[in-house]
């Protein structure tokens, strides 16, 4: 489905990505953990097109993504959320969604044309409102929304391209216990023909979520596999679960 | 499904009562003041000049010093048309438009990338090069004094401008109705969606698969050809223009207008030029060389005391009685 070749990325004489190979099967739910600086925003930034890599290859369904335009590869079906919500505030949410929808349509090449004649769009949106849980919040303005809805809008956002491919960034980053549950509920339910790469820190959740890990360090790959494997993997335990596991120990 | 829920999106661009009754003032005024058609007129011309800004401004988000090189190109061929022989005013209307907005798709390139300080300097910069180009083509454009012997033909063949300002109000009325119409269909549109979401939000609007830059590159376009008709109708109102069409001051005045009215409802740019345009007459009377004073304190006053201008708080404030009568029992 998705795929990167010897992808690297220099910034002067840093090495952010380092000969990066890793393939996203159709339907995987493959989560990539590291710790900070291991490179995790540069690849998302890569993948997306927002950076262009030094050397190396990304490619689409087997299709090379290299010089297209971040928005030309959201067309292809490549879509993300953001770490830190990236929400249109002063719209609605049942705006927003029929927004990206219309997008995804092509019907926004139109100039003057009526949103009156976007009813469908506007029921597909509500439609996937409803199935997050936000339908009650359709029409009030995002910057209103409690934290927790506008991180479920984050997503809502991405899978109304209906993504081939959605990155997610750390889906959960600062919601509640109980919300976090319900924002991996979501993710549970999506179609399974998607392929998720989850980028996230937390542990439970990875473990919960993923069928693959892959864990990333200093911008290269050290482990692929199942979440048994890498946890059971000493190199990773070394440089990554040890130091949770002694971070969570010390906090508490 | 409720389709309920769907009305406030599908109906956005309904018709609000205080639109209708803006026009209708916009009527009753020609009645109301027959001794002010000109200076009506005026306030017309200016308006739909911010309405341009506007969309800038409010909609796509973009900061721009220079948008008197549109009005000034639409003037300016206005002006030739009259002066060199096609004298029918609507298709000179339409022609200099036309010829403003393709200087604005030109130059919407250099605009659409950068950010907003490199915009502000580009506008500025590009609005400094057309007007001092412009002051040494005297011979084209009459310089400092001002293009001579333009004549336009009466409308339609039957209704001749006239010194009471009575064709000119009502022809100023109807173009500007005309473009308010079409630029509220625009910025109401799913494209206008797209615009509105580029501005709230560049990086999200291209992960979702938007093209920012051409987004704002239609909107600067059309914006162009705004500016460019509400320059070609001051021309055939007046009947003189000068290189003022094109001088900073003129983009500097606009700014300030759309801002004093309000960036964003369409309808700041009449107000705020409204208001500009009776103040200086009136305040020009008593001390012409204190406008520049009292304008600068107004707009300090605003933007501390009513952000949104005066059109954004008079929003303000009729959602917040709107709310408190809701909110009874």
């Amino acid at each position: 489905m998705m795929e990167t070749r010897h992808l690297h990325k220099k910034f002067g004489g840093f090495i952010a990505t380092n000969d990066l190979s890793f393939k996203l099967e159709p339907g995987a739910r493959h989560a990539l953990i590291g710790p900070n600086g291991a490179g995790k925003t540069t690849l998302i930034n890569l993948l997306t097109g927002l950076l262009l890599p030094t050397s190396g290859e990304i490619l689409l369904d087997g299709v090379p993504l290299n010089g297209l335009s971040p928005e030309k590869r959201v067309n292809l079906g490549l879509v993300r959320t953001f770490q830190i919500n990236t929400l249109f505030l002063d719209m609605t949410p049942l705006e927003a969604v029929s927004l990206v929808i219309m997008t995804r349509e092509g019907s926004t090449r139109s100039l003057f044309g009526s949103l009156r004649s976007q009813a469908p769009a506007a029921r597909e949106a509500l439609r996937l409102l409803e199935q997050m849980g936000l339908a009650e919040h359709a029409n009030r303005p995002t910057r209103q929304l409690p934290y927790g809805r506008q991180r479920l809008l984050e997503i809502a956002l991405a899978l109304a391209r209906k993504p081939k491919v959605l990155l997610l960034d750390e889906p959960a980053a600062g919601v509640p216990a109980a919300d976090s549950r319900q924002v991996f509920r979501v993710l549970d339910d999506l179609p399974k023909d998607v392929s998720i790469l989850l980028i996230e820190h937390d542990m439970s959740l990875v473990f919960r979520f993923a069928a693959r890990i892959s864990v990333l360090v200093g911008g290269a790959l050290v482990a692929s596999g199942t979440p048994d494997d890498i946890a059971d993997n000493p190199r990773v335990r070394e440089v990554y679960l040890g130091q949770t596991r002694l971070k969570r120990e010390t906090a508490a | 499904m409720n389709e309920d829920i769907l009305k406030p999106f599908l109906e956005r661009a309904r018709w609000q009562p205080m639109e209708v009754a803006f026009w209708l003032f916009v009527i009753a005024a020609f009645f109301l003041f027959p001794d002010y058609r000109v200076l009506g007129a005026q306030v017309l011309v200016i308006g739909t000049f911010a309405l341009s800004l506007d969309l800038l401004l409010g909609y796509a988000g973009i900061v721009t010093l220079g948008q008197a090189a549109f009005f000034g190109t639409g003037a300016f061929v206005a002006g030739w048309l009259g002066k060199y022989g096609w004298h029918e005013p609507l298709s000179g209307l339409l022609i200099s438009g036309l010829v403003a907005a393709a200087a604005g798709a030109v130059s919407a390139q250099l605009i659409v990338r950068g950010n907003d300080l490199s915009r502000l300097m580009v506008t500025l910069g590009l609005g400094l090069v057309l007007y001092e180009a412009a002051n040494k083509a005297t011979a084209l454009t009459g310089g400092i004094d001002g293009l001579q012997g333009i004549e336009f033909a009466p409308l339609f063949g039957v209704f001749a401008f006239d010194m009471y300002g009575n064709v000119a109000y009502v022809y100023a009325a109807v173009i500007a109705f005309v473009l308010l119409w079409i630029t509220r269909r625009l910025v109401n549109s799913p494209y206008g969606m797209t615009l509105q979401a580029t501005r709230m939000n560049a990086k999200r609007a291209v992960a979702v698969g938007i093209n920012d830059r051409r987004t704002l590159a239609i909107a600067y376009t059309f914006a162009a050809l705004v500016a460019g008709m509400s320059g070609a109708l001051l021309t055939q109102l007046t009947q003189f223009l000068t290189i003022d069409a094109l001088s900073f001051g003129r983009s500097a005045d606009i700014l300030i207008i759309a801002a004093l009215g309000g960036a964003g409802y369409l309808y700041g740019g009449f107000i705020g030029a409204a208001v500009f345009v009776i103040g200086r007459d009136m305040l020009s009377g008593i001390s012409p060389a204190y406008w520049h004073f009292w304008l600068g304190l107004i707009l300090v006053l605003t933007i501390f005391f009513a952000r949104g201008g005066i059109v954004g708080s008079g929003v303000k404030l009729w959602r917040r009685i709107a709310g408190m009568r809701s909110a009874r029992p």
